[in-house]
């Protein structure tokens, strides 16, 4: 069982007291879009075997969504941060690159 | 036979005496026992009967690996069966039978398999029972039901409460013997939180009985010494009794607390699950010995010598007279000698290595113990106990040298450490070649939420099978476990020595002796539980099975509750010998948690009867209750179906509630409907995106109601929206949706509009809203007090606050029966007092509280949907006919997007009709299905829609229903087919849902 | 909802008598600070702390929202009036003192009664006096803090509070404690 790091309450706790929410950084395709894109925000998400970014709602704490930079491989957590973002910033980014050399953040 | 001898038994109270119940025979024990060593006080070797041959068994180890001595224990709501005799502590009163034979333990019918194993080998039950068909049904399968299965089910509800505890700490160590202790000692000093958790009552392990000096104190002096220093630190606390049952993701454990099991009654929690935190954990589990297959290693009396040695010194019990010691190690020279210095007799200490020159080995030599090497055992002489041994050369084929009588056979086959703990979580294994064990890899550990391994091994679980390599290898694991986790202490304690016996190397013995022929390989057990042989695992292997994992599933070795702790290294060892692979090449199988099975009442914790899910209750709950409310649960809520008068059943109470609503006015406790509070300059901005209809039009004081659908285009919830003032509206969502709907408008202004400036606020539990329905509701309204709820000052969809009979209320004028009717909210705290006012101002109107399903048929009778009865996940707001509910404006909305998809324009999607049986009496099945033309090519019928509310209205005095049928819309006047199975089929003419009020006059007044 | 106290390893009281106000605001703004902070006397607390203050306590329940804690008849003036302080400012305030139940346990043994339930480490160490925690109790959502020495008060939604005393009763019967913490 996960443990999680709210960025909003700094309470460590574990994954019973949050809500997943899926891939993190989706750009939401409305009215106008073509069937492609809408296709793809809807159902497009990616698998990927090492690190993914994730968002997670603290559902029995303070209730704020937020995200997360984790290793689906060995669970290993590289940082959680707001979820009023538009990309991880840099230090997660980094943190990421320091323990996975080679990895490049893909849009 | 086993007896009890006249002194030792270091875990013993013998100024204790307590009795205990054997299959209905009273026999005594003394504090300290475990069921199994009172049993073989008691000269009870025979104590089980095998599940698939029902060969006779006894008792093999003296710990938690034992896969025979399963036993129902205590009584009634206390019952429980296949608990281990070796874990059980004695206490008086205790109350065990012993299980899986018919009629009786000495004398069991089911025997007769053992007579026809030929024709249950390896994976019989995917070879035999398969013809002919019927037969299994009829012949095979009753009668393997009846002799198949372990142990009985309890009758009754268990007695016992159960429950779990959270715990936080730096260091989790499990396992209370000499690496557990020495690694709490190092990571307490430096300051670390730890927890010590140990199995069984008492701390110290193997060195409370193996002839070792730590220093230069004695095991037992330096068990209490180190516990006593334990005791000291406020940082460290050990807890006895407590298993580390399993390791999960990020440092958590489970600790399976057996509290009560000694006391039964006593009112303490009978188990705690403890669910445990740790920044490390050290498993400091020590090792099993491994059993020798050899023909006839299960006859009762074939122990493990490490066993046999434990009930002789720690609970002064003999488990024979005569012993005869076979092995492959030197540990096992340390039983013979325990049991020559108990006075006991040892005839033989049978060497499968060509040379025994250990220090032991000496020692037992100048004991005057035969010592015979190169040898083993042909076989085990004797059916329901030892009656002696047979033995050969180890490299022949069985040919008899030497027979031996002796009464009991202590066996070794080397030693396994215990690593389920370390790989429960992924720690990988590596095989050490010279001890033929597998052994935690410390280059390769679970992996934390940091990317850093968080399990360490310590002692003999890591592989170090010396005393002083293990000790050592305990005290660094503490220190650095205390360590990584930011505890160093400020000088290095110094490393105990730990003297020893020199010990030479053991020898791998995988089948005894090395070339047995088929007839002795099929008397030779692997799994003595679930009766796995030797020849069944290389039956399984000529037969194409190389993977442990098919192998396993196919012979069931180490499937049983044990969970193959004595049989795993064995059974692969002998698979990849007949595989002719290495052993490391063919693997282990997974080790799962938990380490031994808990106790479901654990698992469960708290949660049973009244606490095993919350219960939503109104304020209206307790009165509904005590007025006769029949109950249906409402997403977690429970909500009145109908409130029963005296006597009467609940259809009829549905019927009066619905004609008295109709008729005169009706009270609905309302109170289960989401209010959500959203306020903000751009709340109307917010809410035109959250709804499919315009919102941020509404005047303040008017009401409108309002649709939401997810990304996909579907309809998730509907309510009524109240506009307060300029910047706050109130969102009612479905009793099911206030928590779910909250969330959803937090999500999308906390992940997508944060840039909207709106406040949410959850207030369902704030306000009891109550409905008063029916044509005399303005009546009930104006005797009330307080507010001019007259047409003109409170027209249709509008809302109100003032005070009504004293309770400030908002008073909302809207209707889902199609009656005049007022919704009014009133603090929760005061909802019971405005309920009863309500009675007694309706009194003189004929009021009466009506359920969800009077509730249900008004609101199906006038065509309003309901969220999950009409919609399924799948159907937009068009398919119900809800196009004016659906915004053609506004630029964006939840699910607009997705209503232009081809999929949702279409015209021949499923639409919502009303549908009339041609016998209006009929009333269709709810879901049942429209089938229309021939059947298709795969025999099915072509199915059209299916009904989504049915009932007999008691206003029209007849069935309506609603459904949705493909292309619907122009189906009007058709008559449809509705199969029901059988001859039966109902028909009936596609019609507007709205069966009742067509133009709205009845709530219009 | 007949009875209100439950003796036992420790005692739990289901309690009525707080006011509890529902505060939304970005109280980085110093003008909503200042003004929520008048009007309890109390300061607006940090992260997962709470503040006490002449007219109330305020509780931290996430970065956007308090919880005002005041004596039962006063919720309804003190959120009317901070609403009234706070009107040019975009903020919510709402009285919710009906929407809750709470529970008052006392006794030494009351942070083991909660470490039965909420995933949380219940240590004198790791929670003490000032501190709020938001989380579940068993399969509910609640929040606690300490009310004076070997005390804490919990709340949870009102629907769930028959639900939440027989978890308590269950979780504080006499012989239950682990004896741990």
């Amino acid at each position: 069982m996960l443990i999680l790091t709210c960025p909003y309450c700094e309470v460590e706790g574990e994954e019973t007291e949050f809500h997943p929410g899926g891939q993190a950084h989706l750009k939401r395709f409305g009215p106008g879009s073509s069937d492609e894109a809408f296709r793809d925000y809807l159902f497009e998400r990616k698998n990927p075997r090492g690190v993914h970014f994730e968002r997670w709602q603290h559902q029995y704490g303070c209730g704020k969504w937020f995200h997360v930079a984790r290793c689906t491989v060995t669970l290993e957590v590289f940082g959680s941060y707001s979820a009023q973002s538009l990309a991880p910033p840099a230090e997660v980014l980094e943190t990421i690159q320091a323990r996975r050399p080679g990895w490049e953040f893909e849009t | 036979m086993s007896t009890r001898l006249a002194s030792g038994g270091r875990l013993l109270e013998r100024s204790k005496r307590v009795t205990f119940s054997w299959n209905g025979t009273r026999l005594n024990a003394f504090e300290g026992d475990t069921l199994a060593s009172a049993l073989l006080a008691n000269g009870k070797t025979l104590v089980g009967r095998s599940f698939k041959y029902h060969r006779p068994r006894g008792i093999v180890a003296s710990g938690g690996e034992e896969p025979n001595a399963l036993v129902g224990l205590g009584e009634g709501s206390r019952f429980e069966p296949n608990q281990r005799a070796t874990t059980t502590e004695m206490f008086d009163g205790l109350h065990a039978v012993s299980q899986n034979h018919w009629p009786s333990l000495e004398f069991d019918v089911g025997a007769v398999n053992a007579g026809l194993s030929r024709v249950f080998p390896a994976g019989f039950y995917y070879k035999t029972f398969i013809h002919p068909r019927a037969a299994w049904k009829h012949l095979f399968e009753p009668v393997i039901r009846q002799s198949a299965g372990l142990g009985k089910a309890p009758k009754s509800a268990d007695a016992d409460r159960y429950e779990y505890f959270y715990a936080f700490v730096d260091v989790l160590i499990v396992g209370g013997g000499m690496a557990g202790l020495a690694a709490a000692l190092e990571a307490g000093r430096a300051g670390a939180k730890v927890l010590l958790i140990e199995q069984s009552p008492h701390l110290g392990g193997r060195v409370l009985i193996d002839d070792v000096m730590i220093g230069d104190q004695t095991g037992p002096d330096w068990v209490a010494s180190a516990t006593a220093e334990l005791a000291q630190l406020p940082n460290v606390d050990v807890r006895t009794r407590m298993q580390g049952s399993g390791v999960y993701d990020h440092g958590y454990a489970l600790g399976y607390e057996r509290v009560a099991d000694h006391t039964p009654g006593d009112k303490r929690p009978r188990h705690r699950l403890w669910r445990i935190r740790a920044g490390r954990i050290v498993t400091a589990t020590g090792a099993i010995e491994r059993p020798l297959a050899f023909a006839g290693n299960d006859v009762p009396g074939v122990m493990l010598a490490s066993a046999v040695r434990d009930y002789v010194g720690l609970y002064g019990v003999s488990c024979g007279d005569r012993t005869v010691v076979v092995t492959n190690n030197d540990d096992a020279y340390r039983t013979a000698i325990a049991l020559k210095e108990a006075g006991l007799d040892v005839p033989m200490i049978v060497d499968a290595r060509p040379r025994s020159e250990g220090d032991l080995a000496l020692e037992a030599r100048a004991l005057g113990i035969r010592v015979e090497t190169g040898v083993g055992l042909a076989k085990v002489k004797g059916k329901k106990r030892v009656e002696g041994v047979a033995i050969c050369a180890q490299a022949g084929e069985g040919a008899v040298l030497e027979d031996i009588p002796c009464d009991c056979v202590a066996m070794s086959g080397g030693w396994s450490p215990v690593v389920h703990l370390w790989s429960h979580c992924g720690g990988k294994l590596n095989w050490d070649d010279k001890s033929a064990m597998f052994v935690p890899d410390p280059a390769r550990p679970p992996l934390g939420q940091d990317g850093m391994g968080f399990v360490l091994t310590a002692g003999t679980t890591s592989g170090a099978l010396d005393p002083h390599d293990a000790m050592k290898d305990a005290v660094l694991a503490g220190r650095r476990a205390a360590d990584e986790v930011g505890h160093r202490h400020a000088e290095e304690s110094a490393l105990p020595h730990v003297s020893a016996p020199f010990e030479t190397p053991m020898l791998p013995v995988w089948v005894m002796p090395q070339g047995a022929a088929i007839k002795l390989r099929s008397k030779a057990f692997l799994d003595y539980q679930n009766d796995v042989k030797v020849s069944d695992v290389q039956l399984a292997a000529q037969e194409g099975y190389e993977s442990v994992e098919h192998t396993k599933r196919y012979t069931t070795l180490g499937m049983a509750t044990d969970q193959g702790k004595l049989s795993n290294i064995n059974g692969l060892a002998v698979l990849a010998g007949s595989l002719n692979a290495p052993i490391p090449q063919v693997g282990t199988t997974t080790f799962r948690p938990p380490y031994t099975p808990i106790s479901m009442g654990a698992i469960a914790g708290e949660a049973r009867d009244a606490l095993f899910k919350p219960t939503r209750k109104t304020v209206i709950d307790d009165w509904l209750d005590r007025s006769g409310a029949h109950w249906e649960p409402v997403s977690d809520w429970r909500r009145p179906y109908a409130i029963c008068r005296n006597g009467e059943n609940v259809k009829d109470a549905v019927t009066r509630e619905i004609t008295n609503t109709r008729t005169n006015v009706g009270l609905l406790d309302a109170s289960t409907l989401g209010k959500i509070i959203v306020k903000g300059p751009d709340a109307g901005k917010f809410l035109d995106l959250l709804y499919t209809n315009m919102m941020s039009t509404l005047k303040p004081g008017r009401c409108r109601y309002g649709l939401m659908c997810n990304e996909n285009g579907f309809l998730f919830d509907d309510g009524v929206v109240v506009r307060l003032s300029e910047d706050t509206f109130l969102c009612h969502t479905t009793s099911g949706g206030s928590d779910g709907v909250h969330a959803w408008m937090e999500e999308w202004l906390q992940t997508e509009w944060w840039d909207l400036k709106v406040f949410t606020a959850n207030v369902t539990e704030q306000y009891a809203q109550i409905g008063v329905v029916g044509p005399k509701a303005r009546l009930v309204l104006e005797a009330l007090g307080g507010m001019d709820v007259s047409a003109q000052a409170l027209a249709f969809m509008a809302m109100a606050e003032g005070e009504l009979a004293g309770i400030r209320a908002r008073v909302m004028r809207i209707s889902f029966s199609g009656e005049l009717s007022y919704e009014i909210a009133v603090p929760a705290a005061q909802g019971l007092a405005f309920w009863e006012a309500c009675l007694a101002a309706g009194e003189a109107h004929g009021i009466q509280p009506y359920g969800t399903e009077a509730l249900h048929v008004m609101r199906a009778e006038k065509g309003f949907i309901m969220i999950g009865d009409e919609t399924d996940g799948t159907v937009i707001p068009q398919d119900l006919n809800l196009h004016w509910a659906v915004s053609k404006k506004k630029e964006d909305f939840i699910g607009k997007r997705a209503h232009e998809r081809s999929d949702l324009t279409r015209d021949d999607r499923k639409q919502l009709v009303g549908l009339e049986t041609e016998d209006p009496s009929d009333v269709l099945p709810d879901g049942a299905h429209a089938v229309e033309g021939a059947k298709l090519a795969n025999g099915m019928e072509n199915m059209i829609g299916h009904v989504t509310s049915t009932y007999f209205s008691p206003t029209l005095k007849r069935s309506i229903a609603m459904a949705l049928i493909k292309g619907g819309n122009k189906r009007m006047g058709q008559t449809l087919s509705f199969p029901l199975g059988g001859d039966k089929v109902i028909k009936a003419k596609v019609v507007d849902p709205v069966f009742l009020d067509k133009d709205g006059e009845r709530q219009n007044v | 909802m007949s009875e209100t106290v439950f003796e036992g390893a420790i005692r739990v009281e289901r309690f009525v008598g707080f006011g509890m106000i529902t505060i939304r605001g970005d109280f980085s703004d110093a003008k909503i600070a200042q003004a929520t902070a008048a009007r309890f006397g109390a300061g607006v607390p940090k992260t997962r702390a709470i503040t006490v203050g002449d007219t109330g306590m305020l509780a931290w329940m996430s970065p956007d929202e308090l919880l005002a804690v005041v004596p039962l008849g006063e919720a309804d003036g003190l959120a009317a009036a901070l609403a009234d302080d706070l009107s040019a400012a975009h903020a919510l305030v709402v009285n919710v003192s009906d929407a809750r139940s709470v529970f008052r346990l006392t006794g030494a043994g009351a942070r083991e009664v909660l470490a039965k339930g909420a995933p949380v480490d219940m240590s004198p160490q790791a929670f003490g006096p000032g501190m709020i925690r938001r989380t579940r109790l068993g399969q509910v959502a609640c929040a606690f803090w300490m009310s004076g020495d070997d005390q804490f008060d919990l709340v949870c939604f009102r629907s769930v509070g028959d639900f939440v005393f027989d978890w308590l009763k269950v979780a504080a019967r006499d012989g239950s404690l682990p004896e741990y913490l």
